[in-house]
């Protein structure tokens, strides 16, 4: 019953990790998110049996999140509810894909396990690195950054807009949904008939709503953008962030550091 | 339905993200010349309607499992296509950044498979032809049905044809498309009754809404037919173009490497630091292209021969394993001292 109030309070929680002052934060949005984006790239581009060399990826969300002081434990535990369907359709990897690729000592480990693993490892990386631009940015810095990066104005006021009412609107819905369970007294009544017309009337209120809305905008002389609280410019040390972590992650697909860094090791001590 | 970056191959995912940019790009252009901006709060608190309403839950009829609207056709029939391709890409883009649903560079397909089939699809070629200009119960309800359920076959039908073709997954073609489709025949009639009820409501509470959304979207359907010949045409292109590269090149970075410096990969001095780094790299990589290369395996029933560089795997293997577990310990001990010292 309370899903709806926990997600909230999650969204919300997520939310105000990007008030935190670090050196993180005060970078330019856009720096942040282009950095995001060649991490995200470089680590779809491997290919499906690569497992090894997506490890020292880990760098970047370990580094950015103690640099930004996130929380690193409910990072993790967002990270874990990850996507079902990819847990679902990762699954069939071993089914289908049957033929030895390695053996670890006496123990034959099929492609499609690796394959496997390598998606699970994909998805937290990728997952993570969505979490973590929200966490050291916020929404509004990213959609500020989408629009500078040439984003239509219009998607990017309906980006912010649809933001702002996401904590009004998710409220009134879990009052609603929470009354409608408690006169449903297990399991009758929460079916079609119920949903309709609670979801109907939520409807309504909220084109009224958002009438209002519009009639206060309009007297307050809304011409069509938003403006934003906080002005950066991209300077020398977004420069730096850019290239610094560009140029390790494009190094990291290059060269495969966890297997030279294990045969350094295994060669030291044989 | 989420697709995910972790299915994705750069190629499929960024010819998707153009094809869903380029749509909100005209999407926009067209909002904006409607000069309605009574829209611009509609759409976004709709939006946020919409997130609230995924949250909610019902009993799915002779189930017993629950469920929640997806809302993409309910969307298009309130706002008109383009509307309402916005504001559902919006929706998308919250649960990208705030949920685990997808993530960034599955953005664009995500848009397109739940966004792109009810607006320009669904909406102009079945909802408006069987709707008519007075729409009445039974129309609606026929004409909502069919829109739902064949967004919901053509949505998960993309998921299944950009899984295969990032090739990420082994699930072969046929079996996908038999996993995914009856199930969402199933889901699809389940979101046309869902939406049914609630358009029902909307209609009986205040008429006006549909009305107005039905006289303000597009009249003729011709304009929004060029726009879907035109995605068509711009995505077999783009298609086209990626599986020839696809089918050339292992990937797409190392393509673009041997574009931007004319070789096959980037060549280093042989001296100093580098040299001995690709000297060992030569030596203990599993092979020096992939790490891990299919070897054509004997059948079951047949033994393996023992092969001379057997031994020699095992230590590379291992060598994988031991440098796997460094990185690992070194990147989260750098994040922790990182931690300590602030």
């Amino acid at each position: 019953m309370d899903s709806i109030n926990k997600a909230v309070l999650d969204l919300k929680r997520l939310d105000l990790l990007a008030n935190n002052d670090s050196s993180i934060h005060r970078l330019d949005a856009r720096a942040k998110v282009l950095v995001t984006c060649v991490f995200i790239i470089c680590i779809v581009s491997y290919g499906r049996y690569e497992l090894a060399a997506l490890f020292p990826f880990f760098i970047f969300p370990a580094v950015i999140i103690a640099l930004a002081d996130l929380p690193p434990l409910f990072i993790a535990r967002k990270i874990a509810l990850l996507c079902p369907f990819v847990l679902v359709v990762g699954m069939f990897n071993p089914v289908f894909d049957r033929e030895v690729l390695l053996h670890l000592g006496s123990f034959a480990v099929s492609g499609g396990w690796v394959s496997f693993a390598s998606i699970v490892v994909r998805s937290i990386l990728t997952v993570g690195a969505a979490f973590i631009l929200v966490g050291v940015t916020g929404f509004t810095a990213v959609c500020q950054a989408l629009e500078r990066l040439g984003m239509p104005q219009v998607f990017a006021v309906q980006l912010l807009f649809l933001y702002r009412y996401i904590f009004v609107l998710t409220e009134e819905a879990g009052r609603a949904s929470r009354a409608r369970e408690l006169r449903a007294c297990g399991k009758k009544g929460l079916g079609i008939r119920s949903f309709s017309s609670l979801i109907g009337h939520l409807l309504l209120r909220t084109w009224q709503r958002a009438e209002r809305i519009h009639m206060a905008m309009l007297a307050r002389g809304f011409t069509g953008a938003f403006h934003a609280h906080r002005q950066s410019h991209f300077g020398k040390s977004e420069l730096m962030f850019v290239l610094g972590w560009s140029t390790l992650f494009i190094f990291l697909r290059l060269q495969n550091a966890s297997q030279l860094l294990g045969k350094l090791v295994t060669g030291l001590f044989p | 339905m989420h697709m995910a970056d972790a299915l994705l191959s750069p190629a499929v995912g960024g010819a998707m993200c153009a094809v869903s940019a380029g749509t909100i790009a005209y999407c926009s252009r067209k909002v904006r010349q409607e000069l309605d901006d009574k829209k611009v709060p509609l759409m976004g608190v709709l939006g946020a309607f919409l997130f609230a309403a995924q949250m909610i839950n019902f009993t799915i009829p002779a189930t017993g499992s629950s469920g929640h609207i997806g809302g993409g056709m309910l969307l298009t029939i309130l706002l008109g296509p383009y509307a309402a391709f916005l504001t559902i890409a919006s929706v998308l883009v919250v649960q990208s950044l705030f949920f685990a649903d997808g993530g960034l560079l599955a953005l664009g397909c995500n848009i397109f498979n739940m966004g792109f089939f009810p607006a320009f699809l669904a909406y102009p070629f079945i909802y408006k032809k069987m709707v008519g200009n007075n729409p009445n119960q039974t129309r609606l309800t026929l004409a909502i049905m069919v829109s739902a359920i064949v967004c919901l076959q053509l949505g998960p039908f993309g998921v299944v044809l950009e899984t295969v073709l990032s090739g990420v997954s082994s699930l072969p073609f046929s079996t996908f498309v038999l996993l995914m489709q009856p199930i969402h025949l199933a889901i699809g009639a389940v979101e046309g009754l869902v939406t049914v009820a609630v358009v029902t409501f909307v209609f009986k509470a205040r008429p006006e809404i549909l009305q107005g959304a039905l006289e303000a979207g597009p009249t003729g359907s011709r304009p929004v037919r060029t726009v879907v010949v035109a995605f068509l045409v711009a995505a077999l292109f783009i298609g086209g173009i990626v599986s020839l590269f696809a089918s050339k090149n292992p990937d797409g970075l190392e393509w673009a490497i041997a574009k931007v410096t004319g070789k096959e990969e980037l060549e280093a001095s042989k001296q100093g630091l580098h040299g001995v780094l690709a000297d060992l790299q030569q030596k203990t990589a599993f092979l020096p292209d992939y790490s891990f290369r299919k070897q054509p395996e004997p059948k079951k029933s047949e033994t393996v021969p023992v092969q001379k560089d057997e031994a020699g795997k095992v230590g590379t293997s291992a060598a994988g394993l031991v440098g796997t577990m460094i990185v690992l310990a070194l990147a989260f001990l750098s994040g922790l001292v990182l931690k300590k010292r602030k």
